[in-house]
């Protein structure tokens, strides 16, 4: 029984092409997966089906253009047509890390630096979901086995920024995706680099990235995505991100979807006791992004830096949602959301600090900063707090301003064309949150990616 | 044909008992003969009925009937305002009251029982005298002015709405439910449909009144919804201060204010309007603010919350003219069992306009303290700003603050800055207080007050000094 007939009064459908047949088929291909796995997307289709799509007077849409918000015309990716080479525009940025994986159409298409044996051997573990699942199958999983981590941490914290629909459908329909597990104590010298690529008109990929690191560990994740073509595509991803006592993790996601595509990003991460997450997202791709980010600051000590830079141009909306959730005495998180707009963007930056009775001594902060470039662009913040301790310290500033006309002014007069001058305002806007990152080779590999993005762009997207 | 049981209910409230200072004062109720009565509820009849005693025009009692099927038909705003909205029993409401008196001229004119009311609320002799010169508001209807005299030789008109409307319907139809519009939310609604008393105040071209305008509003009967109209029109380079401060009695079932304020300054004009909100705890306060400034005009809103169960007031500027000016200054206390959800809203509609919002909240015990704010600036305009600052006190470990701005900013010609902090009081503070021989009590008073003086001090000399001693009210009992 189909329930594609069931429309949203809009006119758009609950389900689209993801129906009970599409869900069926995708089980059929998961036979050797544990029984949680399964029962877990059973749940997830339920739930997906059931919940409405957003509506207008939905207040975690405020602001968003929800009528573009649809699953109609997608459906779960068919294997890539072709084989597609690897993406290679990080290898020439010196970064050398530890391990890939790439996924294409959600499934694992290669990995070109596979995880040295001593890491291994030390009981790090990168591999595909997909394998973690085949493996612990068999049985009751092992406590401390991947199978009983991925348990553990895959989707567990609760959509808390109202993309719950939309994280259903992800968890029905995940195929494959990165699990990334750091035992006690080890430290990682190179980062973990993760690519997951879409290809073909009207596919939908559901990339997932489980981070796990253990008391003390220390690890950095580079999570990528883009499409191999410039075709429409939804794309809802997910990433866990647990860094257990005394840990440290950095995640940088960089979002570089084709400009036809709608995009989900749902970020979740938990900080456990004198652990240091920071995260910071690159967002330059995709037709509408909405990106929602958790920290759950769970036990004292814990810091999370929530960062992310956005270049948002053409007719393209970025809305991001973050929270910041204080749960524990004594917990630190700092957000810094820096946009800049050109053409006739729209972004939208919604953040919540929630400070929990018993969790004095906080030290929140959160920051949005809107650069707009243009008449025509459109910039809305709604940086709000709630805050049930009195001992704490929480700040938030929102500021939306154009380019100081002195700087313009003076790079003008030192012969720079506009263009490149926009560019070079724009990158001394980004450099106070490039700054953060404490590691030099992140750091130009990043400005690059932003540089290269610059490059193709103005010829290619905005009229002279 | 009252049935109102607005006994003599002198009971002592000891929720919060300090020494020396009286906390029944405020709790007072006497028995007013109610010469008109519309029951409880609202529907066709009671409007028909409240057009009716007000021998009201067709065209306003039409108004007032399609402003009942807007409030029908609009849902509580629960998606985005607290859930605390749905204790309202709107059939319990009365809607209407009126003693029937015409509005008088001299104090000796007031009756007896009502100077009482003054009495009560402590205003001392010397404060009465200054206080001869207000326009006092009792129930639905104006039961005393005088300052009208004074300011009508400068040809201000200063009135109650239904005066107003009938009166003079060619100054004031044309920017009645302008500003607001009826629709505008569900509270201005039923304030469009059961509206009465309030004040209507037009002045002229280039006249500036020296005095402050004041009303006092007061609640007194047991479930009695109390519904003004305020429409402030300034005419060109003119400039006016209107006051309203209101003590409400304490009852024991929920009572219901919604008011809404409109302010009209045209060219050049300047209009502040202040309010010191303390209605007792059990009010609902739901009020609905907006001025329209035009070209180079100036609104300033001064407001503060001390009083009510839940107020949600939103004083909002539409700077409509080149380079005018809005301001909203915002002071807001919750105690116990108190939510006050506050804010304002700028809404840029020329170029060069600029928006100044300054909020502070000190929430105690378990009392909750919201900011709320809209910043719009639509496209095609150039050289808007706006700047917002909210600072919350948390005076109690389980004291709440939240802050909830919107900002949208199109086009790159603007300079828009929100800044917002939660703190609570330095303990170093109270430790250097207490050590020059203040209790700790005496102590936190006195640094909440110093946390809210800047903005105490653009309130007139008597509002500030009753300010302070609410405040100090408030602390009491706080600590220890």
């Amino acid at each position: 029984m189909s329930q594609a007939s069931v429309s949203h009064p809009a006119g758009k459908s609950l389900i689209g092409n993801f129906t009970e047949d599409a869900f069926a088929a995708h089980l059929a291909s998961h036979a050797g997966a544990p029984a949680w796995w399964l029962e877990r997307k059973r749940e997830a289709y339920a739930r997906f089906a059931a919940l409405p799509l957003p509506s207008r007077t939905d207040e975690p849409w405020r602001f968003s253009a929800i009528g573009a918000l649809t699953v109609d015309g997608f459906r779960v990716a068919a294997p890539a047509s072709a084989q597609v080479p690897a993406p290679d525009d990080l290898s020439d940025l010196d970064l050398a890390p530890v391990a890939t994986l790439d996924f294409l159409n959600n499934r694992l298409a290669g990995s070109a630096v596979a995880l040295p044996a001593e890491l291994a051997a030390q009981g790090v573990v990168v591999v595909p979901l997909s394998q973690v699942l085949a493996s612990s199958a068999a049985g009751a999983a092992a406590p401390g086995s991947a199978g009983e981590v991925l348990r553990k941490h895959f989707m567990a914290q609760a959509q808390r920024l109202a993309s719950d629909k939309f994280a259903a459908l992800h968890t029905a329909f995940v195929g494959d995706g990165a699990f990334v597990y750091v035992p006690r104590g080890v430290e990682l010298a190179g980062p973990i680099v993760i690519s997951h690529r879409a290809q073909g008109d009207g596919t939908a990929v559901f990339p997932h990235t489980l981070i796990v690191a253990e008391e003390n560990a220390r690890v950095t994740v580079i999570d990528r995505f883009a499409s191999v073509d410039g075709a429409a595509q939804l794309a809802i991803g997910a990433n866990d991100l647990y860094a257990g006592h005394g840990s440290q993790v950095t995640y940088i996601g960089v979002q570089d979807w084709s400009r036809s595509t709608l995009s989900f990003q749902l970020n979740s991460t938990v900080v456990r006791r004198d652990a240091r997450v920071q995260s910071l997202n690159l967002h330059l791709g995709a037709r509408q992004a909405r990106h929602e980010s958790m920290s759950q600051l769970q036990a004292p000590g814990a810091f999370s830096e929530m960062l992310a830079l956005t270049i948002a141009d053409g007719e393209r909306e970025f809305d991001q949602r973050t929270l910041q959730l204080h749960q524990a005495p004594n917990t630190k998180s700092d957000l810094l959301y820096k946009n800049a707009l050109l053409d006739r963007a729209r972004t939208i930056f919604s953040g919540l600090i929630i400070v929990d009775p018993d969790a004095q001594k906080t030290d929140a902060y959160q920051s949005n900063r809107n650069l707009i470039l243009s008449e025509d662009a459109e910039a809305n913040s709604l940086p709000g707090l709630e805050i049930q301790a009195n001992d704490v310290r929480c700040t938030h500033g929102a500021t939306t301003a154009r380019i100081d006309p002195e700087q313009a002014y003076y790079l003008k007069s030192r012969g720079i064309p506009p263009a490149q001058a926009e560019e070079l305002l724009i990158f001394g806007f980004f450099e106070e949150v490039l700054d953060r990152l404490q590691n030099a080779e992140l750091h130009a590999a990043l400005t690059a990616l932003i540089r290269a993005k610059f490059k193709v762009q103005p010829s290619q997207v905005r009229p002279a | 044909m009252s049935n109102l049981n607005a006994t003599d209910t002198l009971e002592t409230v000891a929720a919060n008992p300090v020494e020396g200072i009286d906390q029944s004062s405020g709790n007072f109720s006497y028995d007013v003969k109610y010469e008109f009565d519309a029951g409880t509820g609202i529907n066709e009849r009671v409007v028909d009925y409240i057009s009716g005693v007000k021998k009201e025009a067709a065209w306003l009692r039409e108004f007032r009937q399609n402003a009942l099927k807007t409030f029908q038909a609009k849902p509580l705003p629960t998606h985005w305002a607290t859930r605390d909205l749905e204790a309202i029993n709107f059939d319990k409401i009365r809607y209407y009251l009126s003693s029937g008196q015409k509005p008088k001229r001299t104090w000796d004119e007031v009756p007896d029982d009502i100077k009482r009311t003054f009495e009560r609320l402590g205003i001392p002799e010397q404060e009465r005298k200054f206080l001869a010169g207000v326009e006092a508001q009792f129930d639905s209807e104006a039961a005393y002015s005088n300052i009208k005299e004074a300011v009508s030789k400068q040809g201000v008109i200063f009135v109650n709405s239904t005066e107003g409307l009938r009166e003079h319907p060619e100054i004031f139809r044309k920017w009645f439910g302008k500003v607001i519009p009826t629709g505008d939310n569900k509270f201005s609604a039923l304030n469009s449909a059961a509206f009465s008393g309030g004040s209507f105040i037009y002045v002229p071209p280039g006249v500036k009144v020296s005095h402050p305008l004041q009303a006092y509003f007061r609640i007194n009967a047991e479930n009695f919804g109390q519904f003004e109209r305020t429409l402030i029109i300034c005419d060109e380079g003119s400039e006016v201060t209107y006051m309203e401060g209101c003590t409400a009695p304490k009852f024991s079932t929920s009572t219901l204010h919604s008011a809404v304020v409109e302010l009209v300054a045209l060219k050049g004009a300047k209009i502040q309007y202040i309010t010191v909100q303390n209605w007792a705890s059990n009010v609902f306060n739901l009020v609905t603010k907006r001025g329209l400034a035009h070209e180079e005009a100036e609104i300033k809103w001064i407001d503060c919350n001390i009083g009510s169960r839940l107020t949600m007031k939103y004083p909002g500027v539409v700077l409509k003219g080149r380079k005018a000016r809005g301001e909203v200054i915002s002071i807001a206390l919750a105690n116990d069992g108190q939510h006050q959800d506050t804010g304002a809203k700028m809404i840029h509609a020329a170029d060069e306009t600029t928006s100044t919002i300054v909020a502070k909240s000190i929430s105690v015990g378990q009392g909750r303290s919201t900011y709320r704010g809209v910043v719009h600036i639509p496209r095609h305009l150039k050289g808007c700003k706006n700047n917002t600052e909210c600072d919350a006190l948390l005076i109690n470990s389980n004291s709440r603050t939240d802050t909830y701005p919107a900002i949208t900013v199109r086009g790159d010609r603007h300079a828009v800055q929100h800044e917002a902090s939660v703190s609570k009081v330095s303990e170093e503070q109270i430790f250097y207080l207490q050590q020059r021989g203040l209790t700790e009590g005496q102590a936190m008073s006195l640094s909440v007050n110093g946390f809210i003086n800047d903005l105490a001090r653009q309130f007139p000399m008597e509002y500030s000094v009753e300010l302070k001693r609410l405040i100090d009210l408030e602390m009491e009992g706080s600590v220890g």
